[in-house]
């Protein structure tokens, strides 16, 4: 089935930071890491990105490897100028209170489906 | 067609910014995604480590037909032992930018993976000079 951000975020019950509009953007896989350099060469277009880091580099990675979103797992915080920037730059942040793991399981149900 | 960015060092507000619009000017112009990716990704590494080991600094980019061209300038301590830094795992990062999700000693390596050529000069205690190259040549 084909899953969009916005299945995403209803079935993984997301909580939305950001303002960006996100409803028909596809998501493909699911990327879990917290290295950026690691995130940058491995994370692929359309990918959903689970990480704990919050602070404003996120969204220039997120930018350039196309990631569809952002969520911060188990309610890590996410600074003020993180989501302005993210807003700027067209990039969607959520947050959820679940572990990157449960994310994951989450997400390999409703790819089953 | 060329550009220039000016990276400075401000706690990495505007870190990764050059790269990011470079990607959009990219996309504009119509270059082939794959390759956009690896601009996105070698000159994204070199860019931050301008702000994270440097105190920043400069980018000239160069965009011919067949190839990109990106050199990247920072006034910084230099790399003492440049085979060193290239290698996998290597960083002097301190705890407070490990904290941040930098310090894998990937960056260098994602360069070298993502270019067709790439060529560090350093000189300790006067700076670092990074030039980067991607063929975009259509096959
Ligand atoms: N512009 C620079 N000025 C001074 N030292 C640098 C510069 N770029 C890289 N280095 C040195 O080379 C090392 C390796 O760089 P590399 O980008 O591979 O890893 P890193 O930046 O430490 O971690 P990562 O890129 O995975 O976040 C750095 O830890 C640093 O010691
Ligand atoms: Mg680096």
């Amino acid at each position: 089935m084909k899953i969009t951000v916005k299945d995403l975020q209803e079935k993984l019950v997301l909580k939305a930071l950001t303002e960006t509009p996100y409803a028909q953007t596809e998501v493909n896989d699911m990327y879990i890491g917290d290295l950026l350099s690691w995130v940058m060469s491995r994370a692929k277009e359309g990918n959903v990105w689970v990480t704990i880091q919050g602070h404003i580099n996120i969204v220039a990675v997120a930018v350039l490897t196309g990631v569809s979103c952002i969520i911060a797992a188990e309610g890590a915080p996410v600074d003020a100028d993180t989501i302005s920037k993210a807003n700027s730059e067209g990039i969607v942040i959520f947050t959820s209170k679940l572990t990157s793991f449960q994310l994951a399981r989450r997400f390999a149900e409703i790819s089953a489906e | 067609m060329t550009l220039h960015y000016d990276v400075i060092e401000d706690d990495f507000i505007s870190a990764g910014e050059a790269s990011s619009d470079l990607k959009k000017v990219l996309k504009q112009l119509g270059i082939a995604p794959d390759i956009i990716r690896k601009i996105a990704i070698s000159m994204y590494e070199a860019e931050i480590n301008m702000v994270i080991h440097a105190n920043g600094g400069t980018i000239d980019v160069e965009i011919k037909p067949d190839k990109i061209y990106i050199c990247l300038k920072d006034t910084g301590p230099g790399i003492p032992d440049i085979d060193l830094a290239m290698q996998e795992g290597f960083s002097t990062a301190t705890d407070k930018i490990r904290d941040l999700g930098f310090g894998a000693g990937m960056g260098i390596p994602n360069m070298k993976k993502n270019s067709d050529f790439l060529k560090i000069t350093s000189e300790v205690g006067v700076g670092t000079t990074v030039e980067i190259e991607v063929d975009c040549a259509k096959e």
